[in-house]
Formats: C-alpha cells, structure tokens, sequence
C-alpha cells in the first residue's frame, strides 16, 4: 500500500487526469507574471493596458519599438542615421561579441528619428534596454547628437525617453566623452529657444543621467522607476551605507526636487502632447 | 610603466595635489572663494582668484589632501552636487568679469553617497557640462592624477584638456571594471590596460592636447614654464570672440571618436 495516499495532493489539478483536459490550454508565452506583485496577467490584457499591470500599476519595461508606437502618431516615424552602429574602437577584448549578442535583441541602444506627436512634428529617439542595457558608447551620442542638431536647425522640439545603465565601458574614455558632446547639443537647442521634453523611465542611471536625461525644460518620469547617477548597489557597495526606503525611484527624486512630475503611461502621449502645444508647437498641416 | 603602474602612480598619497600646483604657480595671490550659495561649501573643490602675471585668472582644483587629516576633510577629492555648484558658480562669475579658468583635476569620482543622490549629484554634473559647453571665457582643464569618470568630466568640458604624463583619465576605475565584467577585481591590471587611460593613450585618441612632464615640489624651473604654457593657451583664447571661443570648443568634442562611425 502507499504510504503517502492518504495525502491530499496540492494541487487537484495535476492529480486528477480527467480534471486536466478540462482545462484550456494556456501556452507560455500568453501569460506573464508581475514582477511586482506575483499576479498572473493575460498577455493581452497586458498589452492592451499598455504593458502595465492591471493589478498593481507596476510598469512593465517597454522596447524601443514599443517606445515608438505609443508616443508616435501612427505611420509618422521616420528614422535617422538607422544604419549607424557601434564598433570596438578600443579594440576592448570581448566586445565585438557582447555588440553581435545584443544585435539579436535591438540595432542600438537609441534609436532616433522624427515624428508626430498629437499632430506635432518633434524629433524623437527612445533608448532600448534590450541593447547592453541601453548603456551610451560613441553611437548612442552621436546618434543624440545629431537629433538635437537636426532639431536646432529645423526649430523642432526634442523628446527624449531614456532608459540607461550608464556609459559603455567597453568604450573607454570615449563612452565618456558622449556626455559632453550630447550636452553640448542640448545647450545650443535650449539656446536656440527650443522645447526639450525628457521622459525617465526604468532605469535612468549613471552618465545618462549626468548629461541629457537630466537637461531636459520639463522632465517626466515614469511611476517607480530608477533614477539615479551611482545606482544602489555601487552606493551599498563602495559607502557600506543602508539605503532608505524607495530611494532612487521616480517619486523620491519627484520630492527632492529633481523632476518636473510622474505621469503614469496612460497618460504620456496625452501630458507631452499638450506640453508641446503650450510652447507653441503648432501641429503639422495634413 | 604599465598602464595600471600608472594608475597607482596618478594615486600616490605623495604626489603633489591642487593645493600645491596653486601655491607653486600663484603663491600669495590666490584667494579662495567658498560655497555655492545653495546648500554649503564642498572641501573637496578649493576654488578662488589669483593673479597669472598680470592677469586675474579663476582657478578651481578638485583637493584630494596631502595627510590623512586633510584627506579626511576633503571627503578624499570627491566632490558632492555643492561642489560642482561651487565651480559653475564660479566659472560663471568668471564669465562676467571674462576672466579665463584654470581647472585641476584630481579625483577618483564624484562621491557615490546619498545624501549626494539626494541633492542631484545627476543634474548637478549635467548642469556643468551644459553650461561649460557655452562658458564665454577661455577654460583650460589639467588633469594632475586622477579623472575619473563623470566626476572629473564636470570639470574639464574646456577649449584644451592636458594631462601630467602620469595621470589617468577614464569612464570606470580599472577595479570597478574588472569586477563588472569578469567579476574579479584582481584583474585590474588587464582592465586598465583596456580602458586606454593613460596619457599617451588619450593624446592618441585626441582626447587630450598635451602630456606635461611631472613636476617636482622643488622644481621652480618646471612650475615657471607651466605657467608660461598655461598663460599663452589662455591668451590666444582670450583674444577670440565669444563665439569663436564656444564655436572652437563645440567642435572639439564634436569630433572626438567620430573617424570611426560609419
């Protein structure tokens, strides 16, 4: 006799045969679970709620493709510089085959281009965490670079969705140097009298941070996100210092004064469109 | 040398730090200027006006200290956000007075803290670049041991950068990269190696315009000449219109790197 039958098994499902081709079948890749809250979502419902949890509003990472599509108007983007990409200028040893792993994820870490918005033409480039997570080598600010010279010579307003695990090491100084440059650019778009509208999502860090993240007239974010420059293993790390509660996400840097506001996805395109026309962007004829 | 025998050098607790190269080349005449009217005075950043032969020149060092105690006090030449205020503070004043800059960098990076994060460490390294980019006053940046990372980029958006022939300049420490990418920091020495950080390196990569021969505390001759140097760069800039001069400085970072994108 089994010892263990009088065992209640804990999940009926799995022991009752008949039970289980009662059941749907629900492949894999048509539920996702929250990594927040645990709840398991329908992948449609998720995507139709804009990849954000319809349980606990935790926002899901977006790509760069899925960046475009809720922030362009629909067949509006064009791309600029799409063929640009990163080489190992340093020759650093084992970048050309981190660069050909994340080629199977994204092209760049930004893609960028131009677009309408609620109907106004603005320069856009969203960054991708799919590639080396979104990390800024010579491309990424060079590709930035020349949208906000673009913008400046066309008088357009820029926005910029960042998501960055900071400077590409793999690039040296050079990596570094993008900050300067890309800041520059900023500077003669602003001087130019132009609209730069930043949008911070998860996560925003390091050099991307200490240059054009941060350098936006409005910066927005969105809820919960990681914005910082020394991320919070690096401060645990080299401080040894316990980090207080919900430091470095979008709401405390919104309460020490760094951020213009937190806007929830549903309501992106809505608050940079209407940012947009209260500078004076007129929307473009049709 | 190899290039992590250089790292160690740039680190040497002996060196000469900013306090020395300001009272070797300005002696009596440096008086220090303090805070960034926003918050407090950061110690890390010692900042002033001196007089560079007949010209009053604003000259702003990151301050690693030369004994444990002034280590101690100067937060070991990492500056927090009212640091980096301080010297935009100061660059703008000299701005107003188009007065040139004289910047010496020495820092492992800016402090990773949180009361730093707490007052924008970020913004305040990103409102340095920006501003810098468009200074309408002739800025010359010399690193004299340490750059690193974003820390010491805050100061050196600059019409020329040159380095001491033993200091390092680079995006991550050779530690902090050996770690991330092969999770051994003993590898460090392999790291440096490959982050190209050396002076000889970065003048190759145009990154910098000039390697300075290391002076000695007790070598006048070689201070003098600095001084020299430094006084004729920041004349010929002087003499450029404010748009020529910003013109100028966009371009040369505009160019770094680029030969290699397709």
């Amino acid at each position: 006799m089994d010892l263990f039958a009088f065992v209640k098994p804990k999940n009926e499902l799995e022991s009752a045969p008949d039970a289980k081709q009662n059941v749907p079948f629900v492949p894999e890749e048509m539920w996702m679970k929250c990594p927040k809250c645990n709840t398991l979502l329908l992948t449609t419902d998720l995507e139709e709620n804009l990849n954000v949890c319809t349980h606990c509003n935790h926002h899901f990472r977006l790509s760069s493709k899925q960046r475009l599509e809720m922030f362009a108007d629909a067949e509006t983007f064009v791309e600029h510089d799409a063929d640009m990409t990163s080489v190992n200028i340093l020759d650093f040893p084992g970048y050309d085959e981190k660069l050909e792993k994340a080629r199977e994820k994204g092209k760049e870490s930004v893609i960028c281009g131009e677009c309408l918005i609620g109907g106004v033409k603005t320069v856009l480039c969203v960054m991708e965490a799919g590639f080396m997570m979104g990390s800024m080598g010579t491309v990424t600010g060079e590709k930035i670079t020349r949208a906000f010279e673009f913008a400046t010579e066309n008088r357009l307003p820029v926005v910029v969705c960042t998501v960055s695990g900071g400077a590409r090491m793999q690039e040296g100084i050079l990596s570094l140097m993008q900050m300067a440059k890309t800041s520059g650019a900023v500077k003669r778009h602003s001087d130019a009298g132009l609209l730069y509208i930043t949008v911070l999502t998860d996560p925003t860090t390091g050099g991307v941070t200490a240059s054009f993240a941060m350098e936006g007239d409005i910066i927005l974010a969105e809820p919960n996100a990681l914005v910082a420059f020394a991320g919070p293993r690096v401060i645990e790390q080299t401080m040894r210092q316990k980090l207080p509660k919900d430091f470095q996400t979008s709401e405390f840097v919104l309460q020490k004064g760094f951020i213009d506001a937190v806007v929830s996805r549903d309501k992106l395109k809505e608050t940079v469109t209407r940012l947009l026309k209260m500078h004076g962007c007129k929307e473009a004829a049709q | 040398m190899t290039a992590y025998e250089k790292v160690m050098a740039a680190r040497d607790a002996k060196k000469l730090t900013a306090v020395d190269y300001i009272s070797h080349m300005f002696g009596d005449s440096f008086i220090e200027l303090h805070g960034d009217r926003r918050f407090a005075d950061d110690r890390a950043i010692v900042a002033g006006i001196c007089m560079l032969y007949d010209t009053p020149l604003t000259v702003i060092g990151i301050e690693k200290g030369r004994n444990t105690r002034e280590r101690m006090d100067r937060n070991f030449g990492q500056a927090q956000p009212e640091g980096y205020r301080k010297a935009l503070r100061l660059m703008k004043q000299a701005e107003k007075f188009h007065r040139p800059v004289l910047c010496l960098v020495d820092t492992s990076g800016a402090y990773p803290g949180i009361g730093a994060e707490e007052r924008g460490q970020g913004q305040a390294i990103a409102e340095n670049l920006m501003e810098m980019m468009t200074l309408k006053t002739p800025v010359l940046t010399i690193l004299i041991g340490e750059g690193g990372s974003g820390g010491a980029l805050a100061l050196a958006v600059s019409d020329e950068v040159w380095m001491m022939e033993n200091a390092v300049y680079s995006v991550i420490s050779p530690e902090g990269c050996a770690s991330i990418l092969w999770k051994d920091s003993s590898r460090a020495p392999d790291a440096a190696e490959a982050l190209k950080m050396t002076a000889q390196d970065l003048f190759d990569l145009g990154v910098v315009e000039r390697i300075i021969r290391q002076p000695k505390a007790e070598d006048s001759a070689m201070f003098e000449s600095l001084k020299l140097l430094i006084s004729r760069t920041l004349e010929k800039n002087l003499s450029l219109s404010a748009e020529q001069l910003t013109e100028q400085r966009y371009a040369r970072f505009r160019k770094i790197g680029t030969k290699h994108l397709s």
